[in-house]
């Protein structure tokens, strides 16, 4: 079974914000909330390097290990999704997030959030796949039709890589080698508890 | 801490409003018949306030059970070229799909071709024509709308000439589009026909076609991966071409080449560099000789390739003997060791590329500093093969074509100038009496002290550049050289904040008698000034409800086909322009060999007529089912060489880049990179263009040993007449027909018809056949004796922060260009006697964002973008910031030294700029002075972010040969506000 992951080679991002539109247009995620930014270090400076983030679908995910109702459910290829028929919009998966992914429609404290929205890996949501119920509550569900993120997908410089984490580390361990440098899959300790070696 | 330009999350409540569509109070047409097919509770969606979960389908999922039509197309924001694959159901847009077989994009986009869906669901769009009538907007009916803005613009013509009214095209629209207005421009009988270009890469063209004989991009973006090393020197392609630096970073990572960025501005490509080199801005010149410097003083040049193919090097060598080191480093502020690594580099490390953009066009030397820039790549002997070349990336989807069409005022399409040789080739073509198109242009009287102009003399003089239309309005008549002043602004797809000087801008506008906007948006043509009456609103669709063809920057030209029908009651370029001949009376003559079918004219039949005229380009071979064959089979092409390896392209380069030499039938395949001797000219080679004679004071200007492989001539040759074929004995290779088409064109003058007359294309043809290049096999030129400065020299901005180094390098003296004044010289002059550089100590540029295009309505109107950057901004050192006690993020007013200018904007306190330069992007607009301007839009077609535009405070300056204006040096004052 693959084991979905993401990969961002900051040593190819530009902050273009491709994948931010991207999502956007799949999913028509509504103004204001932002399953995917890009953050830039550095910026203006020597070393500047943007990173494009979303929810890493982390191994044993934090958010997961808090929901005091249990919304959410890690698939067979390792997608974290969720369930907003239960969530009650408490926050707690925002505050255990170490990549900022949950988004909440309203602002304001105590259960007035609305319900939790984040990155499905283009996966959906527990509904039949690629019904107009799941469109509505998560976006459109591209891995059940065969095909990856559509942020990865058309990444400008193909910095995003999503799929199999075997294939897009072995991917980005051939530019390292053939380029000579790399800073490293960014998130990757924190998400999956493991780095690239080269 | 994470910090970025737009400080983390988007702001919720400010726009969120806006950006529902709630201000509009129309729902629109697009999103209803989704909702509807869908059954997703249907209209519950309308104008939804409330974002439970994700706010239901506004534009609706793809339903997976329903049949899913493919449409392809292009991106119609940069000049790229990203295929964009849509999926249709029911006459729906629905989803974007990555476009994997197109060898340009690879299936990836940037944030503007990831969101290009939107242009077609948008609520904000002007939806049916309109009229300003006593300061309000009225509706009315296309056929009521056409009526009045004809029978005005004849009451103009005869009051005042055909010149008054000033034809504003658009690189937005398709090269049918182009050739068709730039035709209209004709049969209405004036030259001033002009688009973004002019604001864009006009000296570009003027600099590189007089260096080496066409004004275009000699390599592609696939080819910069075959580079060792890349010099970027005034152009940040990582937020104006994201998808180019997909092959730039290529290039630098499976090369290892270097790739230095040269700029004021540490910009985003420059993060990416191998080294950065920071500049005083307007300095480009000086740093080119001093790279040549360094590069002749130790023998790095390409002697071999200088003798064999370039002319007057050693007039440059003399130019470049004064720029020391010590002298280029007090010019310029870069230190001689770091440029004589970077000339190193570049003239050693072989294939070099040089790549430019704004940075070096949009300035009163622009068309100096590309030759200065050619000059260097003539040195170095990197041009006409794989891996070197001027890279130069355009910015607008079709500027390249729309330039190609002729949208310029000193060309008929194709570049054939406005002579009267060039208009008979096009009355010929257009089957249409040369006398009648001559009557159509006005008579001009003597004025000031110029002689008068007959109407045949009038029809051959370069029309007014669009960055001088609003002067020519104001202007004592005396000083605008024709029979009156501009009356009339007919627009189609042109910004209105894109042009500097914006103050003087509004005194313009405001006394035109008629405005036209044809545009997808308002435009702030739209609301700019105090205008009450005589301004229409015409709803254009987008590319993508349309058909035809569009030319990328590296000559490719690409067929996008009708995605959807247009929306609202917008309407195509092609029916406007037709509507408009059939009203004004001449749509039988401009029309009589392009079928058109009710009123709307065959898109592939333009095309067919542009194979039939562009022989002098090679738009010759490109017909619209080769065009449409290499969309079908993109996956065939190669991704670096561009060329098919298979299928029915087998070949062929993508897209046909031109020059496509001959007819469609003899298959040429399009010339990927120019002037590269290693192909035999029939398998894309060719030889530097001859252009300007044989020999030039006693010397000769044709190469010398240098010829393209498989060439039956082995020297230089200057181009093709039947005269010349004569000689050759080549004339017995013709056809009958090919003879007889000759022989009809030439009348008594035969042997004077040429590859770029010859309709037949058999002087073509037989061309290829001897393995020659039609246009002839001549020298580069570093010296253009027929421009100011023949060879470049460096000139201070008008407004310079550095007013000692004016008297030693002032810029021109006045001049009349274009039939305006160019008044230069006095205003620098006055600027350093009054001091402006105390009072306005900070340098202003100017630039893109990645979310933006151009003057930005379409784009800021746009959701997705707009919500990624809602603010206008300026880039402020943090030293600057420091001394005027300007914090990040705060109101600051930039005040220019012109018209008492000043804008509104935020600061961003940033290292991005050096000490002493300020930043602001040029998307903006919507507010002028301070002042909100959202009230006087339409209703519902307000774009959701507005502000200053940074031509509110830009300044005067002007380029001696194209006209181009000065955006990216003059001088301002920050001040917190």
């Amino acid at each position: 079974m693959a084991r979905m992951k993401f990969l961002c080679d900051a040593d190819r991002c530009i902050e273009c914000n491709a994948c931010v539109t991207a999502c956007k247009s799949e999913h028509d995620v509504p103004w204001g909330i932002n399953r995917r930014r890009v953050v830039t270090i550095n910026d203006g400076k020597p070393g500047e390097r943007s990173v494009s983030m979303a929810c890493m679908h982390c191994t044993d995910a934090p958010c997961q290990a808090v929901c005091p109702v249990d919304c959410f459910l890690t698939t067979a290829d390792g997608v974290v999704l969720h369930n907003k028929d239960l969530c009650i919009g408490c926050g707690y998966c925002f505050y255990a997030c170490p990549f900022g992914a949950p988004q909440y429609p309203k602002t304001g404290n105590f259960g007035s959030r609305g319900k939790m929205d984040k990155c499905t890996y283009c996966a959906g949501g527990p509904e039949a796949d690629n019904s107009p119920e799941e469109y509505a509550k998560y976006g459109a569900n591209r891995l059940a039709q065969g095909k990856l993120p559509i942020c990865a997908e058309m990444c400008s410089t193909k910095a995003l890589l999503a799929g199999d984490s075997e294939m897009i580390a072995t991917i980005y361990k051939e530019r390292v080698l053939k380029r000579g440098y790399g800073s490293g899959a960014w998130g990757w300790k924190v998400a999956y508890r493991e780095t690239i070696a080269v | 801490m994470l910090i970025k330009r737009k400080s983390g999350e988007a702001t919720r409540t400010r726009l969120q409003a806006m950006a529902n569509g709630l201000s509009s109070g129309v729902l629109d047409r697009r999103s209803f018949l989704t909702q509807s097919g869908l059954a997703l509770g249907g209209v519950a969606a309308i104008g939804s306030i409330q974002l439970g979960a994700v706010r239901k389908a506004e534009a609706g999922p793809v339903n997976r059970a329903a049949p899913v039509v493919i449409k392809k197309n292009v991106c119609t924001h940069c000049s790229v070229g990203c295929t964009v694959t849509a999926e249709v159901q029911n006459g729906v847009w629905v989803g974007q799909e990555p476009s994997w077989d197109s060898p340009i994009n690879r299936g990836t986009h940037c944030a503007k071709g990831a969101s290009v869906r939107e242009l077609v669901h948008g609520d904000r769009r002007i939806k049916y024509p309109m009229k300003l009538v006593n300061g309000e907007w009225q509706r009315l009916s296309w056929e009521t709308a056409i009526n009045e803005i004809s029978t005005k613009m004849v009451e103009i013509r005869e009051k005042s000439g055909a010149d008054s009214v000033f034809m504003l095209g658009s690189a937005k629209m398709s090269n049918e589009g182009a050739y068709l207005f730039r035709k209209f421009g004709a049969f209405w009988g004036t030259n001033s026909v002009d688009h973004q270009a002019r604001i864009c890469h006009s000296t570009t063209v003027a600099g590189v076609a007089n260096t080496w004989g066409y004004g275009a991009q000699t390599n592609s973006y696939n080819d910069i991966r075959n580079s060792k090393t890349i010099i970027i020197m005034g152009g940040n392609p990582a937020e104006a071409h994201p998808v180019s630096l997909q092959h730039v970073l290529s290039g630098k990572e499976i090369n290892r080449a270097s790739l230095f960025v040269i700029d004021p501005r540490f910009t985003r490509t420059a993060a990416h560099a191998t080294e950065y080199v920071r500049i005083r801005p307007g300095t480009d010149i000086p740093i080119i000789w001093g790279m040549l410097h360094h590069i002749f003083a130790n023998g790095w040049e390409d002697k071999e390739f200088i003798a064999k193919r370039v002319y007057g090097m050693d007039e440059v060598r003399k130019e470049v003997a004064k720029w020391t080191p010590e002298e280029v480093e007090r010019v310029t502020g870069v230190p001689g060791e770091q440029l004589k690594r970077v000339a190193q580099t570049f003239a050693t490390q072989k294939p070099s590329t040089l790549i430019w953009c704004m940075g070096a066009t949009q300035k009163t030397v622009g068309t100096a500093n590309v030759r200065a820039f050619c000059t260097l790549l003539l040195a170095t002997g990197n041009v006409g093969s794989q891996g070197t070349g001027a890279n130069i990336f355009r910015g607008h989807c079709n500027v390249q074509g729309a330039t190609d069409m002729g949208l310029d005022v000193a060309n008929l399409p194709l570049y054939y100038g406005l002579v009267e040789g060039a208009w008979k080739h096009w009355s010929r073509v257009w089957e249409v009496e040369y006398d009648y198109l001559q009557s159509r242009f006005d008579e001009v009287p003597a004025k000031a002290g110029r002689p008068a102009r007959t109407r045949k003399q009038n029809m051959e003089t370069s029309g007014i550049p669009s960055t001088r239309w609003f002067d020519a309005v104001t202007m004592p008549s005396d000083d605008v050289d024709q029979r009156d002043n501009v009356k009339a602004m007919f627009i189609m797809g042109h910004g209105g904040n894109t042009v500097t000087r914006m103050s003087e801008m509004s005194k313009g506008i405001e006394r035109l008698e008629l405005l036209v906007v044809c545009d997808p948006h308002p435009t702030t043509f739209a609301i700019h000034g105090e205008r009450k009456n005589g301004t229409y609103l015409l709803p254009i669709c987008t590319q993508f409800e349309t058909s035809g063809s569009r030319t990328a920057s590296n000559r490719s030209i690409q067929w996008g086909e009708k995605v959807v029908e247009p929306i609202f009651e917008s309407k195509d370029d092609f029916e406007v322009i037709y509507r408009f001949a059939k009203k004004l009376g001449f749509a039988d003559k401009m029309f009589k060999n392009i079928k058109v079918e009710n009123d709307h004219p065959v898109p592939e039949d333009i095309l067919r007529e542009i194979n039939r005229g562009g022989w002098s380009t090679g738009y010759t071979g490109q017909s619209p089912e080769r065009l449409k064959a290499h969309m079908a089979n993109q996956k065939d092409f190669d991704l670096v060489t561009l060329r098919a390896k298979d299928g029915p392209a087998k070949g062929d380069y993508y897209g046909l880049p031109w020059p496509c030499w001959g007819t469609p039938d003899i298959k040429h395949p399009g010339t990927h990179i120019l002037y590269n001797t290693n192909l035999n000219v029939r398998d894309g080679g060719g030889a530097f263009r001859p252009r300007f004679g044989v020999e030039y004071q006693g010397k000769t200007l044709l190469a010398e040993g240098s010829y393209s492989l498989g060439s039956e001539l082995t020297d230089g040759y200057p181009e093709f007449t039947f005269g010349i074929f004569k000689r050759l004995g080549w004339d017995s290779d013709l056809t009958e027909s090919e003879l007889a088409t000759i022989t009809k064109i030439g009348g008594n003058a035969v042997d004077a018809v040429s590859w770029a007359t010859d309709l037949s294309g058999g002087i073509q043809r037989v061309c290829l056949k001897h393995g020659v290049s039609p246009f002839g096999n001549g020298k580069a030129r570093a010296i253009a004796w027929n421009l100011p400065d023949p060879v470049p020299v460096h000139r201070e901005p008008i407004y310079s922060p550095k007013p000692d180094l004016v008297a030693k390098y002032p810029t021109r003296p006045d001049a009349r260009e274009l039939r305006m004044p160019n008044r230069g010289g006095s205003v620098q002059k006055a600027a350093v006697e009054s001091g402006v550089a105390k009072k306005f100590p900070i340098v202003l540029t100017s630039g893109r964002l990645v979310e933006y295009e151009g003057g930005g309505e379409e784009t800021r109107s746009n959701k997705w973008l707009a919500e990624l950057q809602q603010d206008m901004f300026v880039e402020i050192n943090t030293n600057d910031a420091a001394e005027r006690g300007i914090r990040e993020g705060q109101w600051v007013w930039v005040k220019g030294p012109e018209s008492d200018s000043k804008a509104k904007v935020k600061a961003l306190v940033t290292d991005r700029v050096g000490r002493g330069v300020a930043f602001m992007p040029f998307h903006f607009g919507g507010w002028f002075q301070g002042v909100d301007q959202r009230a006087k839009y339409p209703k519902g077609t307000d774009p959701i972010v507005l502000g200053e535009p940074v031509n509110g405070v830009t300044t005067y300056g002007y380029d001696p040969v194209t006209g181009m204006q000065e955006t990216k040096v003059t001088l301002c004052q920050i001040e917190a506000a």
